[in-house]
């Protein structure tokens, strides 16, 4: 009972702040609505069960996202012009789809119903063989990278194109001199907190990469989490500390080798006589098999993801505000 | 009366999901402002990945990791499909805001309005 308020409630407000958003004119106002707005949806995702889910969404949406917003509104311009065609067409347009896809809502399984279409295929087969099979208890994670490898290395794969994207549209130049606002120089506690939650924020991101076999997390969320760790440290101290850490040919090595970590994983399968990514005959033991393949393709991952939304950051802010 | 209300309860995540996403079509395509548009998209795919998690979850269930004393887990399919979509969003929104700093670069402007004008100019 409690979890149904919890969700009606978290949804109501997902609406309130969707509707605030779309009315707004002020686009700073709004990014900042847009990280709450993931923030609140990464909650709802933890009252619907899904851990993994919420732990990316708070991540990405309420942390990454967040900054690129606001790197691209400091180079662009913060206050939106009044459209100049009245909004009564695109409003008509709106109310008639919703009328539309709600009619057809009509149809659809209630929610929580356990005999819904979408329970009885093939994740009840996940969940009863994961535990022998793969040997790992979160199910997400076995799913993401043994049952659904042929997906997941797409997706690395279309991260790895979205980096090279960026890197192609803004290029890249080192910032040699330590550019920064000289307000933020003057934020004592700023600094302080950033230099000791840095540490913490790379161990734990470490922690998310190994044991997300075991809870919610793994390479994705790793990834995110390492890079958002030195974006904060660029944010205290400037770009320029961050970029004699990890130079920009690093990074440009590091997208590479997540996604080649992934193949090689494949390929060294298909060597030893199985199919691309067939986990389980990369050790004497199949389940142990399973495990070494697990977590060195989500090592892969984490890798890559770093790298690009490294990436991508150094992009944004190497061009002119 | 008690039905209606069953429905109501059981189909109020999705009616709530429409809303969402009709919110984020209308900025789509209603505002010329190029950074509101790519807000009004993140708004439109985030109540897909809200529908999708809400039709995975089973009442009564828990997170599926699995663990002693749980007997009744949430479908974990859905929930891969919508890990691996975030951060796929998170790349496709860095590539369009991306473009957005070149067009601004290029026209001065982020306006619809405004880029429409000067490309019938030139």
């Amino acid at each position: 009972m409690e979890e149904h308020l919890i969700n009606n409630v978290l949804l109501g407000l997902l609406m309130m702040t969707g509707f605030a958003i779309a009315r707004m004119r002020s686009l700073l106002a709004v990014t900042m609505l847009t990280s709450i707005y993931s923030l609140l949806s990464a909650s709802l995702f933890v009252v619907l069960d899904a851990v993994d889910v919420a732990l990316t969404e708070a991540a990405i949406g309420a942390g990454i996202s967040t900054i690129l917003l606001l790197a691209t509104v400091a180079r662009t311009t913060d206050e939106e012009k009044a459209p100049r065609h009245t909004p009564l067409l695109p409003l008509f347009v709106v109310v008639a789809t919703g009328a539309a896809l709600i009619y057809g809502t009509l149809d659809m399984p209630h929610y929580g119903d356990p005999m819904a279409p979408i329970h009885l295929h093939v994740a009840p087969t996940y969940l009863h063989v994961t535990p022998e099979e793969i040997g790992v208890p979160n199910v997400v994670t076995s799913v993401l990278a043994s049952f659904r490898g042929y997906d997941t290395l797409g997706e690395v794969t279309v991260i790895f194109t979205a980096g090279a994207g960026v890197l192609a549209l803004l290029g890249y130049r080192t910032r040699r001199r330590n550019s920064q606002n000289p307000e933020i120089r003057k934020m004592v506690v700023l600094r302080v907190i950033t230099k000791l939650f840095f540490p913490l924020i790379l161990l734990f991101a470490l922690y998310v990469q190994f044991h997300g076999d075991y809870g919610p997390g793994g390479g994705f969320q790793a990834g995110v989490i390492f890079a958002t760790g030195f974006i904060l440290y660029a944010l205290a101290y400037g770009i320029g500390n961050v970029q004699r850490i990890i130079p920009y040919g690093k990074l440009r090595i590091m997208m590479a080798a997540g996604l080649l970590i992934y193949i090689g994983v494949g390929i060294e399968s298909m060597l030893l006589g199985g199919k691309f990514l067939e986990y389980r005959i990369l050790a004497d033991d199949p389940v142990t098999g399973q495990q070494l393949g697990i977590m060195l393709i989500e090592l892969g991952v984490g890798i890559t993801v770093a790298a690009v939304i490294l990436i991508i950051y150094y992009g944004f802010v190497s061009r002119k505000h | 009366m008690h039905d209606v209300m069953h429905g109501v309860l059981g189909l109020y995540n999705y009616w709530i999901v429409i809303i969402l996403m009709m919110t984020g079509f209308y900025t789509v395509i209603a505002r010329p402002n190029l950074v509101k548009k790519i807000i009004g998209l993140f708004i439109f795919q985030t109540s897909v990945f809200i529908l999708f998690i809400s039709m995975a979850k089973i009442e009564g269930g828990t997170a599926p990791i699995i663990s002693e004393g749980a007997r009744i887990y949430s479908n974990p399919l859905p929930h891969v499909l919508i890990l691996t979509a975030i951060v796929v969003s998170l790349a496709t929104t860095a590539l369009a805001l991306a473009l957005v700093i070149r067009i601004r670069e290029a026209y001065g402007t982020i306006n619809e309005d405004d880029i429409h004008v000067q490309d019938e100019e030139a």
